[in-house]
């Protein structure tokens, strides 16, 4: 039974085939808000916000940090199309760290010349980092 | 008849010439490989990312985009994938020809040149080169497309230009590299293929979580990069496969001319000696 609640996962970048597996459950963060999917979930496509991606797959967890893309969700099979992922393993936690403190002081002296929209978004970006490896 | 010292003297030169297109065709060889096995990992990417937005805007057909519509004023963006380097064959030649055959107005174009190639030709020929960054053609990277569509995105919203080409060379297989002029904005839906396509998929109603013009809002910058980044790293692969092509049958002619040398070398030391024994021959009968 545990076989028929599984769906095809795909996660793709530019670069490389990421993750290619059949799982029970993908959550990640979205622009409305977190999500998780299941098999026999309605076709959807949505935009992909920086966050941790969760892999279950029987007993087994997986964690990825996700920052951009969209998802294309049908009923038995997702494709994550990623144009930024990494394992824990990859990430650089004094650069995420430096990211962070950067992002933050931008964010604290708001001027003409900062862009807030990218401050915020480098910020969650390095948030998340920071997240998945604790 | 050119002396033997002469023909001697040209075999040795056409042989070094020989030995560096053969190292030519062995580095090219190995880059090739390395861009090949990229290009296929990044394949199913594109493919995907195609799919995607051709189907959402065969749904959204009437949606009122900016950018599915021409501006009125602008001029035509072209990016222009060539190499930094040159024996190559026709490869830089072909792609600026995709260009230069009539299509657009000179006037009307301004070249984003990725690639000292042809950048350098459209500079003599007089077109405007709007920006230029030939480093990111020797190692293709994501973030490098993503800075130019981002140019891009600017100048259209901007009303600088109105339509974005990209012009590069794809990479069908090792032997077959096909100049390709595609256009990137508007997005155009038309083709037949690309109409039944979106017919199969309307099967399963999609949805759209935000709202289809949200989404395309944020989709379209992203099949903007893919697209770039794909060519670029397409562009790569065939260039490396036009040098190689190149290059093997510069090795080939010169292996032609060098026994074809050889023959008229090894025909003039035959004469020179036969020559000699005449006079030999001739002197010894004298005195006799």
């Amino acid at each position: 039974m545990a076989e028929s609640n599984q769906f095809a996962l795909r996660i793709i970048t530019p670069e490389r085939v990421f993750y290619e597996d059949e799982v029970d459950m993908a959550e990640f963060n979205t622009t409305e808000g977190e999500v998780g999917i299941y098999r026999n979930h309605i076709p959807m496509t949505m935009i992909i916000k920086s966050g941790v991606l969760t892999i279950t797959k029987g007993d087994e967890k997986k964690h990825a940090a996700l920052h951009e893309g969209f998802v294309e969700v049908l009923q038995e099979k997702v494709t994550i199309l990623a144009e930024v992922i990494e394992w824990p393993d990859e990430i650089d936690v004094a650069r995420a760290e430096a990211a962070r403190d950067r992002a933050e002081e931008r964010l604290a002296h708001v001027d003409e010349k900062i862009n807030v929209a990218r401050a915020e978004a480098a910020l969650a970006r390095a948030l998340t980092r920071i997240q998945i490896i604790k | 008849m050119a002396s033997m010292r002469d023909i001697k003297r040209r075999k040795g030169s056409i042989q070094s010439t020989q030995q560096i297109t053969k190292a030519m065709k062995l580095v090219s060889t190995v880059k090739l490989q390395r861009a090949k096995t990229r290009a296929e990992q990044s394949k199913d990417y594109f493919k995907c990312m195609y799919d995607t937005v051709t189907s959402m805007l065969g749904k959204a057909g009437n949606i009122d985009h900016p950018y599915l519509k021409a501006g009125e004023t602008g001029k035509k963006a072209i990016i222009v994938i060539t190499s930094n380097r040159g024996l190559a064959g026709g490869y830089n030649s072909n792609v600026v020809k995709l260009i230069t055959r009539g299509e657009f107005n000179k006037e009307d174009v301004m070249i984003y040149a990725i690639g000292k190639k042809g950048r350098e030709t459209f500079a003599r020929y007089g077109y405007e080169i709007a920006w230029e960054n030939s480093e990111m053609i020797e190692e293709p990277k994501y973030a490098d497309a993503m800075k130019l569509s981002s140019q891009l995105l600017e100048d259209f919203e901007n009303g600088v230009v109105s339509e974005i080409y990209l012009a590069y060379t794809a990479f069908k297989n090792t032997v077959s590299h096909i100049p390709t002029l595609l256009k990137l904005l508007p997005v155009e839906v038309e083709s037949n293929e690309e109409a039944k396509e979106v017919e199969e998929d309307d099967n399963i109603p999609m949805n759209f979580e935000p709202e289809d013009e949200e989404a395309l809002d944020m989709i379209i910058p992203k099949y903007v990069t893919s697209l770039i980044y794909g060519g670029m790293v397409e562009a790569l692969a065939s260039e490396n496969g036009a040098r190689m092509q190149a290059m093997d049958s510069a090795t080939s002619n010169a292996e032609e001319m060098i026994s074809h040398l050889s023959l008229q070398y090894n025909r003039a030391r035959q004469g020179s000696i036969t020559q000699e024994l005449t006079e030999i021959i001739a002197g010894a009968n004298a005195i006799s």
